[in-house]
């Protein structure tokens, strides 16, 4: 696979140092240790209660680890409250399975949304009543150009089909212009043509952006085609960690635990030679 | 071709039935139930003085009551129909401050916004205590401060409707899709902007919907709160039917019949449109 030029990565290394967290004496992560490098895409993959959603919450620091430590760069994510939470959370791009736009809002508000945690004084006040100055809605509409949606900018989000919507979160992130990137299972609710497409542009965006994308994948097939690296979970512990083209199907019935029905529905619509990779 | 269809679902249909858990009857549990309402109405029937055979034998009387409404005067229509709008005044004005009280109230008494379980305890006592005191008992209180007159109804009713439209605006709050907040929540806006964007667009047709509902109530409350003072045509009402102007009243009625009825169908129109 080859990767798209990167520019000087402007993502901090992430570290997890023996990081559990523990639910009621079930360790939903046990001792995990990885680090990842800035400018990684890497899809994390296991069973529902693997521990994915939690090692997902832990990264955006809304629960604390029992044990351990997570780092982002030199900072530590334990004890984030208020201030700092919000100024970390602003350095998270998050995208979500319920792709979590404002349905009421128009395209173009809800790529606004992203800006907000870079306003300051008088704009900060008048985005409580949607006012933004003209150079924020400039972003805004490159970033909404950017995913391919212009021409939508003023409907109304529920309006657009599911694979467009999460485009328009993807045009979100890119206003909010976060450190990282974290999916949780961005393409599980979208067909496979939409999920395809959806991930060749959040593959497009990062590896130009030189951002850092860890994301949940219920797919092992868009895990291999999209992902630099595979970490794997099994009840909590990490099972498996390599380059993407390391996943045998004998390390995903490792991780899995079982031999799943076939991916092979999905082989045709990846089979295309990737877009991100060449644009 | 049918049996293409059929065929397979015949199949099922055709199998031998299973055996389902018994089911538990609720015969009994069904006529306990009526028994119990049948002893709570029959009761609460004695406490109200219900006596409908009185009603059948002396029904003659409203008659003789109403033979003086037949003949409505019209001397005072202008001063009746002046204070009409003087009556939707009050409940314009009334029905803003109760949405500008709702709004904060509203917010704070939302479990799912609410910054701390102390601050959202005290938040819904305070709606129910608005709620729970008559726009009338509100009225005699204003009036001692503010003297008799429109003002004091307008903010009486403005005082009890918060706390109508806080209650309903902290229950839409509460079921607002709990998504959409974490999608704003997640670039780290702060608290103002996650209920700018996130909840506001969510909330907004339900509330301004409850608004107009509440405006057309307040109608009907500002057409009688002028009885205790609070300005409106409520005041005419209560002297000319007290006094005995039978002729003056049945005007007073009939002209609050048709502001009524003619604020419900501009407001529904107005709703619709609206939302």
């Amino acid at each position: 696979m080859t990767r798209a030029s990167v520019i000087d990565p402007i993502s901090p290394v992430v570290t997890l140092d023996r990081a559990s967290k523990v639910f009621s004496g079930r360790r939903a992560l046990d001792a995990v240790s990885l680090t990842i490098v800035p400018g990684e895409f890497v899809a994390v993959i296991g069973r529902s209660g693997a521990g994915k959603t939690t090692l997902l919450r832990c990264l955006t620091g809304s629960i604390p680890v029992t044990d351990g430590a997570i780092r982002f760069g030199d900072g530590e994510l334990a004890g984030l409250r208020g201030r700092a939470l919000r100024e970390h959370r602003a350095r998270v791009g998050m995208i979500y399975q319920q792709f979590n736009l404002v349905k009421r809002l128009r395209v173009i508000d809800n790529v606004l949304i992203g800006r907000l945690p870079h306003l300051s004084g008088w704009a900060r006040w008048a985005s409580v009543a949607r006012v933004f100055p003209d150079a924020e809605r400039d972003i805004a509409a490159r970033c909404l150009e950017h995913v391919g949606l212009s021409e939508r900018a003023w409907q109304r989000t529920d309006t657009l089909s599911g694979g467009e919507q999460q485009r328009v979160a993807i045009a979100k992130i890119l206003a909010q212009e976060p450190r990282i990137i974290l999916g949780d299972e961005p393409v599980a609710s979208l067909d496979l043509a939409n999920g395809a497409m959806v991930m060749e542009t959040l593959r497009r965006v990062a590896s130009s952006a030189g951002v850092t994308v860890i994301t949940t994948l219920h797919h092992v097939d868009y895990a291999r085609r999209y992902a630099d690296r595979v970490v794997g979970f099994r009840q909590g512990r990490l099972v498996f960690n390599g380059k993407a083209v390391e996943l045998t199907d004998r390390a995903v019935v490792d991780i899995l635990g079982e031999s799943r029905p076939s991916d092979a529905a999905i082989a045709p619509v990846l089979a295309a030679e990737p877009r991100w990779a060449t644009s | 071709m049918g049996d293409l269809v059929s065929g397979p679902f015949a199949a099922i249909h055709a199998a031998s039935v299973p055996a389902l858990p018994p089911r538990r009857s609720e015969l009994g549990r069904s006529l306990l139930a009526a028994f119990a309402m049948a002893l709570v109405l029959g009761w609460a029937g004695r406490v109200i003085e219900l006596r409908p055979l009185e009603l059948v034998r002396d029904i003659g009387n409203i008659g003789v009551f109403l033979k003086g409404y037949l003949h409505p005067s019209f001397a005072n229509i202008g001063e009746y129909a002046w204070q009409c709008l003087v009556t939707i005044c009050i409940a314009l004005w009334g029905t803003v401050l109760a949405a500008a009280i709702s709004i904060p109230l509203g917010l704070l008494g939302a479990r799912n916004l609410s910054p701390h379980p102390a601050v959202y305890f005290v938040t819904r006592r305070i709606m129910d205590v608005l709620r729970a005191v008559n726009e009338f008992v509100f009225a005699l209180m204003f009036v001692t401060a503010v003297g008799l007159g429109p003002f004091a109804g307008m903010l009486a009713l403005g005082i009890h409707t918060g706390g109508v439209l806080a209650k309903l605006l902290s229950e839409t709050i509460e079921s607002i899709e709990p998504g959409q907040v974490e999608g704003v929540a997640a670039t780290g806006a702060g608290r103002l902007h996650v209920i700018a964007f996130g909840v506001v667009p969510q909330v907004m047709p339900n509330f301004l919907s409850y608004v107009m509902l509440r405006f057309e109530s307040d109608i009907r409350s500002a057409s009688v709160i002028g009885m205790v003072g609070g300005g409106g045509i409520g005041f005419y009402l209560w002297d000319t039917i007290r006094s005995f102007k039978d002729r003056e009243a049945a005007t007073v009625i009939l002209l609050i019949v048709a502001m009524v009825m003619l604020t419900d169908i501009v407001s529904s129109r107005v709703r619709r449109a609206a939302i």
